[in-house]
């Protein structure tokens, strides 16, 4: 039951935080698929940021885990692109249309429904996917760091130059 | 930046970064990383279940998260339901909320009379998209901010294809270079 209150707390979190940062947008979600408005990438590498050098930090000291997701490059891929498709006609994430709709952006019903609906159509096909797509090239719950044999320090100063100097090249352009 | 003709917004590396450390916490004091498209498939499990409980109970898929005699209702899900209150608080305290059915740069492109053909368009990426994100294992929270963060190889993977596929369809909607 707590851990229920919790989830509650941290999404109001999330949530009054996305729509401070503009990111519940349509209009800001292609404007960034069109290159042209980065507001969603700027608030995501942010967010990045300081969640990677938090998480390594406490994991170091012991204090959190790891959750790691499995690379299975199959599915990773395939689905990865099916979720832009799909990213690229709504232009809503699963998280942000619910956040969306709290800001009254009507459209983004249609979005929610349409994702239970595709929730429920991949049920029905998990049988077959499993068996297929989702065992291809599986190199399970791997780190970019112990992929690479490095310290994880070295990629996390790395991700933070290569963001910094993406940040700087926005602001230049005006994006 | 673009921030100054839209009152009540906060820059959005600031709003990022504090989402971070709340982030953190989570981790720190629940154990729980940020995802979204899970509490889907619990929904659709839970909707499912009110017509043909047996047929729920038999999938395979609908069985990983909802057992039996259990409302399938978990921490994600009830994050997922903060977004929206969050969110509204946000844009109530700050004027910004708007009712509104047609984005602004959708009835620029297809003229605003499109109401329809926006609900279904959306309805069927909705559709896609969740699909993909199973299949993928996570979609932007999940994949992109909790599995990048981590420095998993899977969410740095997916999250570059999200893009791909999203740039591709953006493409092909709109003509380049029209604001």
């Amino acid at each position: 039951m707590n851990l229920l209150i919790w989830g509650l707390v941290t999404g109001v979190l999330f949530g009054f935080l996305l729509q401070k940062g503009r990111v519940l947008r349509y209009d800001k979600q292609l404007g960034a698929l069109r290159l042209i408005d980065m507001t969603i990438v700027k608030f995501m590498f942010s967010t990045v940021l300081v969640g990677m050098v938090g998480i390594y930090l406490l994991n170091d000291l012991g204090l959190v885990e790891l959750k790691l997701k499995g690379a299975v490059l199959g599915s990773n891929i395939i689905g990865g692109l099916v979720f832009g498709v799909g990213w690229g006609l709504v232009g809503y994430c699963p998280g942000t249309s619910l956040g969306a709709l709290g800001e009254g952006r009507v459209d983004a019903v249609g979005g929610i429904l349409g994702m239970i609906f595709g929730a429920a159509a991949f049920a029905e096909v998990y049988p077959q996917l499993k068996a297929s797509v989702m065992t291809w090239g599986d190199y399970g719950k791997i780190t970019l760091p112990q992929l690479l044999g490095v310290n994880h320090w070295l990629i996390v100063v790395v991700m933070i130059v290569l963001a910094l100097g993406m940040f700087r090249w926005f602001e230049k352009k005006g994006l | 930046m673009k921030q100054t003709d839209d009152p009540g917004s906060w820059n959005p590396y600031l709003a990022g970064a504090l989402t971070g450390l709340v982030a953190v916490a989570s981790v720190f004091f629940t154990g729980k990383y940020f995802g979204a498209s899970t509490s889907f498939v619990r929904t659709a499990g839970m909707l499912e279940r009110l017509v043909n409980p047996e047929r729920v109970a038999q999938n395979s898929y609908f069985s990983k998260y909802l057992e039996s005699g259990v409302s399938g209702i978990d921490w994600q899900w009830m994050f997922v339901v903060g977004i929206l209150l969050g969110a509204l608080i946000a844009a109530v305290t700050s004027g910004s909320f708007r009712l509104q059915a047609v984005p602004d740069m959708w009835q620029r492109r297809f003229g605003v009379k499109t109401g329809l053909g926006r609900f279904l368009t959306s309805f069927i990426g909705g559709a896609i998209l969740l699909f993909g994100a199973r299949l993928a294992g996570g979609c932007p929270s999940g994949h992109g901010l909790s599995g990048v963060m981590q420095l998993a190889v899977s969410g740095l993977v997916a999250l570059v294809c999200f893009f791909a596929g999203g740039m591709l369809v953006a493409r092909l909607l709109y003509r380049k270079g029209d604001e």
